[in-house]
């Protein structure tokens, strides 16, 4: 609980980085975001839980257009999300994403793929990038793979990877979509270690997760979703101990009392 | 043989511009057929429009009414005075572009989303996730169904010879209708083409064995 108290205080005043205002969006008939109004500040942790379906990674995904929504808007450092383009591109660049398969690509090496986007988005000198790369797979602890295949890593380690990858483009926020969920038991706390050094050194992320030690320890807030609707947003201690909503109250007795 | 022997030049003539066809439209419709590729998996709906219409148009197309279209259509209404050798190419090609484009398209649709997902979230373009990503993970499962585009691209160059473009096939018009005997000159003919078709199979089947990826 001692981090708690460290990353709080390492939260600067309120500084607007992500907004979305009355955003709306279906899968078919299925309602998959309602009304959803969320504010995360420069530098703040904010944890996404909700049971499965209630359309936490689908707002994650869409703070980066990966996917689109139909009707409000989502603003990134006071900017608007363009449309499928060169500047969405762009925009991109400055919002690292972290999936839950991993997605590191398959036909490039560790090292490649950590220098793929510095080269070919930011247009860096290879010399640098590989610098930089290698900095960054140490950082992460998977610095002697750096020449192996996605393939011949462990999910964890490929993870990791995927974490500089995103490092890598010097973002401004990082979206993490369950993290762990597709980690062998073992291997999720590495991952988690990584994140919570992120979160310490002041990075802005928001994170769906089910972690919920996670969540208790590095989360500035906590955003609880059920049904594509934002029911419940408080700090970790609150939210754990003293849940206001009946809905959250029968998630974490689910969770938490086994 | 003798009929071999006696004509050497015109067959070696004919067989020379059965590659050289064969080479040069494969090479417009691995281009025109990529490209089209890219527009049918587009984010803009009017050129994923326009790759379907492509394809619609020339894979529905019998070739010889291309040849045809390419001969007597294209001269007239958008470039006059092209050469046989051209018009035949560009016949070819336009067709088996139509063809290539599906093989690719299929390619496209086996690398899984999320490749394409994670290259756009660290900001590329959709055509940078095309070429760096996408393309190249694709290239391992399209290589078989390419082979045998190229060999029936081989084989449809045959039309051409109707419209006396030097080639093999044209080669065995030109001896039957001197009377000599057809047997001994189809077969030289069929060899000829086995010797290309062999060579596009072999040369796909190295670069099958060649292109791997682990995941």
């Amino acid at each position: 609980m001692a981090e708690v108290s460290v990353t709080k205080d390492a939260a600067p005043a309120a500084d607007e980085l992500v907004a979305l205002r009355n955003v709306n969006k279906h899968f078919g008939a299925l309602h998959v975001l309602q009304d959803i109004d969320l504010t995360i500040d420069r530098g703040e942790v904010v944890v996404v839980i909700g049971p499965s379906g209630s359309g936490k990674s689908t707002l994650c995904r869409a703070i980066n257009r990966l996917e689109t929504v139909e009707s409000g808007t989502i603003t990134i450092d006071g900017k608007p999300l363009p449309q499928e383009g060169k500047e969405l591109a762009r925009l991109r660049a400055d919002v690292g994403m972290v999936f839950q398969s991993f997605n590191l690509f398959a036909h490039k090496t560790v090292l490649e793929n950590v220098m793929l986007g510095q080269v070919k988005v930011r247009k860096a000198e290879k010399s640098a990038a590989e610098d930089k790369a290698r900095k960054l797979l140490d950082r992460v602890g998977v610095g002697t793979q750096a020449d192996k295949y996605p393939a011949q890593l462990s999910g964890g380690q490929q993870q990791r990877v995927a974490i500089a990858r995103a490092l890598a483009m010097d973002p401004k926020i990082m979206l993490f979509d369950e993290p762990t969920s597709a980690l062998d038991p073992e291997m999720i706390n590495e991952v988690l270690e990584v994140m919570q050094q992120l979160a310490r050194d002041g990075m802005t992320m928001v994170v769906v997760t089910h972690e919920m030690g996670f969540a208790r320890s590095a989360a500035n807030r906590v955003v609880f979703m059920a049904d594509g609707r934002i029911v419940e947003e408080a700090t970790p201690d609150q939210f754990f101990s003293h849940p206001r909503s009946d809905r959250a109250k029968d998630f974490l007795s689910k969770i938490l009392h086994h | 043989m003798n009929v071999l022997l006696d004509h050497l030049p015109e067959f070696r003539e004919g067989f020379i511009g059965t590659v050289l066809l064969t080479l040069s439209s494969g090479l417009l419709a691995m281009v025109l057929g990529v490209i089209v590729a890219g527009f049918r998996v587009s984010p803009v709906p009017p050129l994923r429009f326009l790759g379907a219409a492509w394809v619609t148009l020339f894979r529905n197309t019998p070739l010889t009414l291309l040849f045809l279209i390419a001969w007597f259509v294209v001269p007239v209404i958008f470039w006059p005075g092209l050469s046989p050798w051209t018009k035949a190419i560009l016949a070819l090609g336009f067709y088996t572009s139509a063809f290539v484009c599906e093989a690719v398209r299929s390619g496209i649709s086996t690398v899984p989303l999320g490749q394409a997902e994670a290259a756009r979230s660290i900001g590329m373009t959709f055509i940078q996730t095309l070429r760096l990503i996408v393309l190249p993970q694709a290239t391992r499962t399209v290589i078989a169904p390419l082979s045998s585009i190229f060999i029936a691209l081989t084989k449809n160059s045959a039309i051409a010879g109707a419209f006396s473009v030097a080639e093999l096939f044209g080669v065995q018009k030109l001896l039957s209708d001197k009377g000599f005997a057809i047997v001994p000159i189809f077969l030289f003919v069929a060899i000829a083409y086995l010797i290309i078709t062999f060579t596009i199979s072999g040369l796909f089947r190295l670069l099958e064995r060649r292109m791997g990826v682990a995941r």
